[in-house]
């Protein structure tokens, strides 16, 4: 895999790092809110561990081009894990997710087709290509959106959050 | 004329919850093993889901069409048979079959069930198809995506069965429920196992400078440059280096999407009952979007105004779409 810069110039970036806390953030504060989120999802979706099958066990890593750290991820109900990860430790994993923050939080939202961001080229997969499909199939049968369940849980800020963001989402595909 | 069924692919519970809501008149589903052609990991459904699935549909006033489009090898046939009564448990609307041993099994034990013959029967001449009719019953054809319109509409004068036709998504035809493409390099069939390149054996390379190579076993089936948009990983969209070619070269068919949007009033006119969206391995943003947009299409030709023509190039494989054969004999 081969090493990627912190914020590589794109317009996604750009508007996404609008939003988002300048680095270098302290991962260790972010570690409790990533758990809870992981948590809350987990539990508000039972079912959707069943369309990973085999692959629950998976370590994942999300690419959130825009951030200076990565997402760690391990859907297994008896042993989740979701952290922040500095990129100079990013952990041996099963497969990685790469793309722009606007384009991944629309997967989560239910508002981007993962195919769709693979052909544009906004979205790339290695590692293990099942277990990306698994997961990328557990996730979209959720109905609503991870994404707004997430800003829930954050109260109005969240909501507040969320609809800047979707909206900076809609600036950039029109 | 009468209005079309507007044919929608569901891969998932939500997904087809989501073509519910958008206007589905119909949607076809399978179940997670090789008796569906979308036989990918993570797909599909559960008996438990399927009944929950239905009782929504129907609540909906959505049918629901059970795809047992693959074709069961010797020794293996009652996988096929319990999801055709699992199915009828079930109460599914319709059948949609390719091979003539499950037509004939429906025929025999759920004669009450209509039978549709999948786009994977690759029946095109009206002679195959009063064939398929007489035989088993079948009540309306998915004819294969190798017809002009006015072909179509030749044949449609001629059957005794409705006629279903794509509309959008892949276009991944060859001679379709023969290729053994897949089966080449991987060992498992699209025909008997339902998938066409199993993920498990894809692989996407990226290199430092951002060309994406993907691989499908052994084999390196495209390379695209760091500007270039990408196609799905299946061989007859393979870009291939030969001897009699300076460059790469697409040897079957380009990374590309059918869009029948501008044809849809002479689809109509021309005797198609049913109009099918492909993409049961999309997600749910596609099936919303593609099936909300054609739904007005269909609506506004119906009402006899001009169809609003959604943009659906952001959806399309490679981002290039096609009218295909439908247009001309000439697409490729
Ligand atoms: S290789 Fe292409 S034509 Fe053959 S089964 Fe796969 S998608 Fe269909």
């Amino acid at each position: 895999m081969e090493p990627v810069t912190p914020y590589p110039p794109t317009d996604d970036n750009a508007r996404a790092r609008t939003f988002l806390p300048a680095p270098p953030l302290p991962l260790f504060l972010l570690q409790p809110v990533l758990r809870r989120i992981v948590t809350r999802i987990a539990s508000q979706n039972p079912d959707m561990f069943n369309r990973l099958g085999p692959h629950k066990s998976a370590n994942f890593i999300i690419d959130v081009t825009s951030l200076p750290f990565v997402l760690h991820l391990r859907p297994d109900p008896e042993d989740l894990l979701f952290r922040a990860v500095a990129r100079s430790r990013k952990p041996e994993a099963d497969a990685e997710i790469r793309g722009g923050f606007l384009d991944l939080l629309g997967l989560v939202d239910g508002d981007a087709d993962g195919d769709a961001l693979f052909f544009s080229r906004d979205l790339t997969i290695t590692g293990n290509t099942e277990a990306v499909v698994c997961l990328r199939n557990a996730l979209d049968d959720v109905d609503g959106s991870i994404a707004q369940s997430v800003a829930d849980m954050f109260g109005p800020p969240g909501r507040a959050m969320l609809s800047a963001l979707r909206r900076a989402s809609a600036r950039k595909k029109s | 004329m009468r209005p079309p069924e507007l044919v929608c692919p569901a891969g998932t519970p939500a997904a087809m919850r989501t073509a519910v809501e958008a206007g589905a008149d119909a949607v076809y589903c399978g179940f997670q093993n090789a008796t569906n052609a979308r036989n990918f990991p993570g797909l599909n459904f559960t008996p438990g889901e399927l009944e929950r699935a239905i009782r929504h549909a129907h609540e909906n006033g959505t049918k629901v069409l059970l795809a047992i489009n693959t074709f069961p090898p010797a020794g293996k046939v009652d996988l096929w048979r319990d999801a055709v009564d699992l199915g009828a448990r079930l109460g599914v609307d319709a059948y949609i079959v390719a091979d003539i041993g499950v037509a004939d099994y429906i025929a025999r034990n759920h004669p009450d069930i209509r039978l549709h013959l999948s786009v994977q029967a690759a029946a095109s001449s009206p002679e195959a198809i009063k064939w398929y009719c007489r035989e088993f019953g079948v009540k309306r054809v998915v004819l294969p995506r190798i017809l002009t319109v006015s072909e179509i509409k030749a044949i449609a004068r001629e059957i005794p069965c409705e006629i279903e036709t794509f509309i959008f998504g892949n276009h991944g035809l060859m001679v379709e429920g023969r290729c053994s493409l897949t089966n080449y390099i991987t060992g498992q069939s699209t025909n008997y196992d339902g998938v066409c390149s199993p993920a498990a054996d894809v692989e996407y390379r990226r290199d430092e400078e951002g060309n994406l190579s993907t691989r499908l076993g052994d084999f390196t089936i495209d390379c695209f440059s760091c500007n270039e948009t990408a196609g799905y990983p299946t061989i007859c969209k393979g870009r291939y280096l030969t001897p009699a070619r300076n460059e790469g070269y697409y040897a079957f068919e380009e990374p590309i999407s059918l869009n029948l949007s501008s044809l849809l009033p002479d689809l109509m006119a021309a005797g198609v009952n049913a109009l099918k969206i492909e993409g049961r391995q999309r997600s749910r943003a596609y099936v919303k979007n593609v099936v909300s947009s054609f739904r007005k299409a269909v609506d506004a030709i119906m009402a006899g105004e001009e169809p609003p023509l959604a943009d659906l190039i952001a959806l399309t494989e490679g981002q290039k779409q096609t009218e295909g054969a439908f247009k001309s004999k000439t697409w490729r």
